[in-house]
């Protein structure tokens, strides 16, 4: 199987007719599918297909960033989305998906964490997006920290009441402190070649893959490399390319 | 008194439902239901061998349910990920409901795996889910005597009202019954109740859940038919 996916790899097409940088279709977004949450979206490439939501809550700031809120990401990689998944507590493959898209969003400085103060040492809003594929049929980085992102433009703050308590049964018309849209673009490489997107099965044969988030301008803000092979500089910087132009795809999407 | 819904509906009418097949292509067999804003998606894998070893049983297949809610599935604070006690009974609970409607008498060894998920929660979650798995067990062509439909009825103040929303289910003093029943013989399959209740209420409770199954059933019947191309009539 490997070898029949590198020769058509070496002849420019992919399994299911593909170019090797082609995302699948339907490529699609939609924000607000579960409004009951305080922010939600649902991805599809092709047949994977991830619903992300987001909670708002109330805490106490870590000690050393009172004047701040935060974020935590979570993924759940259920069994009702792939044969290959198991019930039992999170694999490191939904720890590593959760770190790589909190990474993305963190590490841009897309939200004003400063924003989500209330009161200095005492109260900030904490943002938790919950990432569940429903189908998983590949390139769930992708999916997921597409997904992240539009739902975090989905959120709507819920009222707080006069005793301070949230009240989640209603919203307000606010949004969050965005600033910048970080898209994640994950290239893949099998044996020589480099593709982006790859389904359930190429993706059991992928040698090395990277990771990359990047802004409007073009700028890298962040990494994560993953598989067994190693990259040359040349090949790092040839994925930077890709990621930047296939971003400003998903980017339209939005 | 006479208690008046909230959302406006007559006592013996459920909130709009919704039903889809063969909704996620990874899966044997899958299913969507929402009822109001209550979501459930219903996967199956199976039959395949059970592990560990020593759960399996020689003489026939073995039906494992599991229900989950996602952490952002219901209004208020975020729920931790993972099985809590709640959880765990809904999901035993789910495979008894579904159990004597299938035959796994051909997959000795075997099991077949349905995974109930909910992605948005507003009362009515188990009867929702069990509805999304009778359709994705019927899709996944599980051998079944029928589908099984499932509905909570409840009182209210003296009114015994059907699909009971989250204001009405944790109503103070008011009762929760959720019921599933199979159609075509009227068997009772899932059968709990949270409060009080008179003889003649429950009667009356009873009849009000069979006509309303007998419409899910319509309804989960009409979205297999529109998976597998048939007309429905």
């Amino acid at each position: 199987m490997k070898n029949h996916i590198i020769k058509l790899l070496n002849q420019g097409i992919r399994l299911d007719g593909r170019k090797l940088e082609e995302f699948r279709q339907p490529l699609t977004v939609e924000k607000g599918s579960f409004p009951q949450a305080e922010g939600s979206a649902r991805v599809k490439i092709g047949n994977t297909d991830v619903i992300v939501g987001i909670k708002l809550e109330t805490m106490v700031p870590y000690p050393d960033q009172p004047g701040q809120g935060s974020i935590m990401v979570g993924a759940e990689l259920l069994p009702m989305a792939s044969p290959d998944f198991e019930s039992g507590p999170p694999s490191t493959d939904s720890i590593e998906l959760a770190r790589v898209v909190d990474r993305g969003i963190r590490e841009s400085g897309a939200l004003d964490f400063k924003k989500l103060c209330i009161t200095e040492g005492e109260k900030v809003w904490m943002i938790t997006i919950d990432i569940v594929p429903v189908n998983a049929d590949g390139n769930l980085f992708d999916a997921a920290s597409l997904g992240a992102i539009a739902a975090l433009q989905d959120v709507k703050f819920p009222v707080i009441d006069d005793n301070g308590k949230i009240d989640y049964k209603h919203k307000t018309n606010k949004g969050l402190p965005l600033n910048k849209v970080p898209i994640e673009v994950t290239v893949y490489k099998i044996g020589k070649d480099f593709l982006i997107d790859p389904s359930r099965d190429e993706e059991k044969f992928v040698d090395a893959r990277l990771t990359i988030a990047t802004l409007e301008d073009g700028t890298v803000s962040a990494f994560q490399k993953g598989g067994n092979d190693a990259l040359t500089q040349e090949e790092i910087f040839n994925a930077i390319d890709i990621a930047v132009a296939k971003g400003k795809e998903l980017r339209k999407l939005l | 008194m006479v208690y008046k819904r909230e959302d406006g509906r007559k006592l013996t009418q459920t909130r709009d439902m919704e039903a889809k097949v063969g909704i996620i292509p990874n899966a044997i067999g899958s299913a969507m239901f929402r009822i109001g804003k209550t979501i459930a998606y219903a996967t199956v894998y199976g039959p395949r061998e059970l592990y560990p070893r020593f759960l399996q049983d020689p003489s026939k297949g073995i039906l494992r349910c599991n229900y989950n809610m996602m952490p952002f599935a219901s209004s208020g604070e975020r729920s931790r990920p993972g099985p809590n006690r709640r959880a765990k009974e809904i999901s035993l609970i789910t495979e008894k409901a579904l159990a004597p409607v299938i035959d796994l008498s051909k997959f000795p060894n075997a099991v077949v795996d349905v995974f109930v998920e909910l992605p948005q929660c507003d009362a009515g979650s188990r009867c929702a889910g069990i509805c999304a798995a009778s359709m994705a067990l019927a899709d996944a062509g599980i051998a079944m005597k029928d589908l099984v439909a499932a509905v909570a009825v409840g009182r209210v103040e003296d009114q015994i009202l059907v699909d009971l929303n989250y204001i009405e289910d944790s109503y103070e003093g008011g009762t929760d019954l959720p019921l599933a029943i199979i159609p075509s013989t009227g068997q009772i399959t899932l059968l709990q109740m949270d409060g009080v209740m008179t003889k003649e209420q429950l009667k009356k409770a009873f009849d009000l859940a069979t006509v309303t199954c007998k419409q899910i059933y319509e309804i989960q019947k009409a979205a297999l038919k529109n998976k597998f191309g048939v007309q429905a009539q």
